[in-house]
């Protein structure tokens, strides 16, 4: 038998954003184990819901990353509507969608660059990012925020759109999709992008159901499984079908989230077209009493929002599980018999959010 | 600012952050925005930085790494705070295992605000750490020369 040695990885690693840590056994250069630990970004976010308002907490929630910022300040809102039984009027419904598919078309070129730098392709790195920049201008131009926007709330959204502002996200999504091309066939055509994702990492779609993979992660493994069909904000009215591939590798997760940023542009196209005319908040009076749970797509995935309120002003207890969560089981099972070089790539195709897992 | 005569080299590290600031400084690293035409590079190793860029409000878990990247680059160097939460605490303050601010675990150069910090401010807090950098290496060479007569 090969002598077995560890290997400590991270937390500070140059292809990581964020810090995480890995002991990973090795066998000669092949992974046997890896056995991760964590806490480097825990603050204690849900604990603060005790001390806050119940409604300044959208703006705690929002900051429970970054990247998916608005997303985790809707799911909250989003409980917490349904527990006081607001009705949310639907121009906010529309509103909340296209910053939603928005912060999905950020989050995924985000993760394409990550990615291209990981292979050490650092020019595909830059104009993936530099893409994504327009899709931020737009963010600052309709909320005045680049990552952190803060336009959920209660009952509503803070700002609304005008027609001119519509058109101009919709003409930036055309401009994008033309310059997203060249992009994408870098990533699916290139030989040597090629061989270092096609058959690493496999994860058949029983593997992926039984150690409960979700989002891009999920579907790249051919289950085609989409939180939003659910129909949460205005995505009962919009056409949707999700993005599968069938063979499971790193390629097919980079395909499928290639195919997600086009989806997201036409789901942004569908809600301008659609988006009716009207109030985008509604007043809310009172203190949330009971219990909820909400789900929603995330750009990593399926996220799970809980909320107990007991009548005042501040709640019970708040409950976040991130798609990272349910994304690193079947992480850890990929990492074995990988080879010691293709670590970083293979944690960086479940797209990992660590900010959010610890919170 | 004054010529520069190196390139410093610049190591960014996420101590308990929410992410915002951390990918607004890659951002700055991007066509865009650019601070490498400033001849800085981002480098992933400690013992090549000159200047540390670093955001959160550092956890009980984070410190001792925080403490170590720090011990581990070489003098001079700067550190940047970058975002509220890396100055203060800001959001997390009132977090039962967050610090409260960079400047609780390590010394801190150069403060930068905002949730999240703009890229153009981080871009302004980079250049001032260059000017503290470029002081505190003076520092150092007359500290030598004075060392050798
Ligand atoms: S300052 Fe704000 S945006 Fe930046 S890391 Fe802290 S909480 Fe996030």
């Amino acid at each position: 038998m090969a002598k077995r040695s560890i290997v400590p990885f991270g937390p500070q690693h140059p292809v990581l954003p964020e810090p995480v840590h890995l002991d990973l056994v090795l066998e000669d250069e092949v992974v046997v184990e890896a056995v991760p630990s964590i806490g480097f970004v825990h603050r204690g976010l849900e604990k603060l819901v005790e001390t806050k308002d119940f409604k300044e907490y959208v703006y705690i929630a929002e900051r429970v990353c970054g990247i998916c910022s608005f997303g985790h300040g809707l799911g909250y809102c989003q409980t917490v509507e349904k527990i006081m039984n607001v009705e949310v009027p639907p121009r906010a419904r529309y509103l909340r969608t296209i910053w939603m598919e928005m912060s999905r078309v950020h989050s995924h070129l985000l993760w394409l660059g990550l990615l291209a730098d990981a292979m050490g392709f650092e020019s595909l790195f830059m104009e993936s990012w530099k893409l994504r920049e327009k899709i931020l201008d737009m963010f600052d131009a309709t909320t005045g925020g680049r990552v952190i926007f803060s336009v959920n709330c209660i009952g509503g959204v803070l700002k609304d759109m005008d027609d001119a502002m519509l058109k101009a996200i919709t003409d930036t999504c055309a401009e994008m999709e033309k310059e997203l091309k060249p992009i994408a066939r870098a990533f699916l055509r290139d030989l040597t992008v090629g061989s270092r994702l096609h058959g690493l990492g496999v994860l058949s779609a029983e593997q992926a159901n039984l150690m409960g993979a979700v989002g891009p992660m999920l579907r790249a493994s051919g289950v085609a499984y989409d939180t939003r069909l659910l129909g949460y904000a205005a995505y009962d009215e919009l056409e949707l079908e999700p993005v599968t591939a069938a063979e499971g590798d790193s390629f097919a997760r980079c395909e499928v989230r290639i195919k997600e940023i086009g989806q997201s542009f036409d789901l942004i196209r569908q809600a301008a077209a659609k988006i009716p005319a009207g109030p985008i908040a509604v007043p809310v009076k009172g203190f949330p009493q009971g219990e909820y749970f909400t789900r929603i797509e995330q750009p990593r995935g399926e996220a799970i929002y809980y909320v107990k309120a007991n009548g005042t002003k501040f709640i019970d207890r708040f409950r976040l599980r991130t798609p990272t969560t349910s994304n690193i089981p079947p992480m850890l099972d990929m990492l074995k018999g990988c080879q010691l070089a293709d670590v970083p790539l293979l944690i960086l195709t479940i797209d990992p959010c660590i900010s959010c897992t610890e919170r | 600012m004054k010529k520069l005569a190196k390139s410093p080299w610049l190591l960014h590290y996420d101590a308990s952050s929410c992410n915002g600031c951390d990918i607004e400084v890659l951002a700055c690293t991007t066509p865009k925005y650019d601070i490498e035409r400033f001849g800085i590079i981002n480098t992933g190793d400690p013992f090549q930085a000159d200047i540390l860029l670093i955001t959160g409000g550092v956890n009980s878990q984070c410190e001792q790494v925080v403490k170590q990247l720090y011990e581990q680059m070489p003098n001079p160097k700067v550190v940047v705070a970058v975002g509220i939460c890396a100055c203060t605490g800001g959001v997390f303050k009132d977090c039962y295992n967050i610090k409260g601010g960079i400047d609780t675990v390590i010394p801190v150069d150069v403060y930068v605000p905002g949730c999240a910090a703009r890229p153009q401010a981080i871009i302004d807090g980079v250049v001032k750490a260059l000017e503290i950098l470029e002081e505190k290496r003076q520092g150092y060479r007359e500290h030598a020369g004075k060392g050798e007569s």
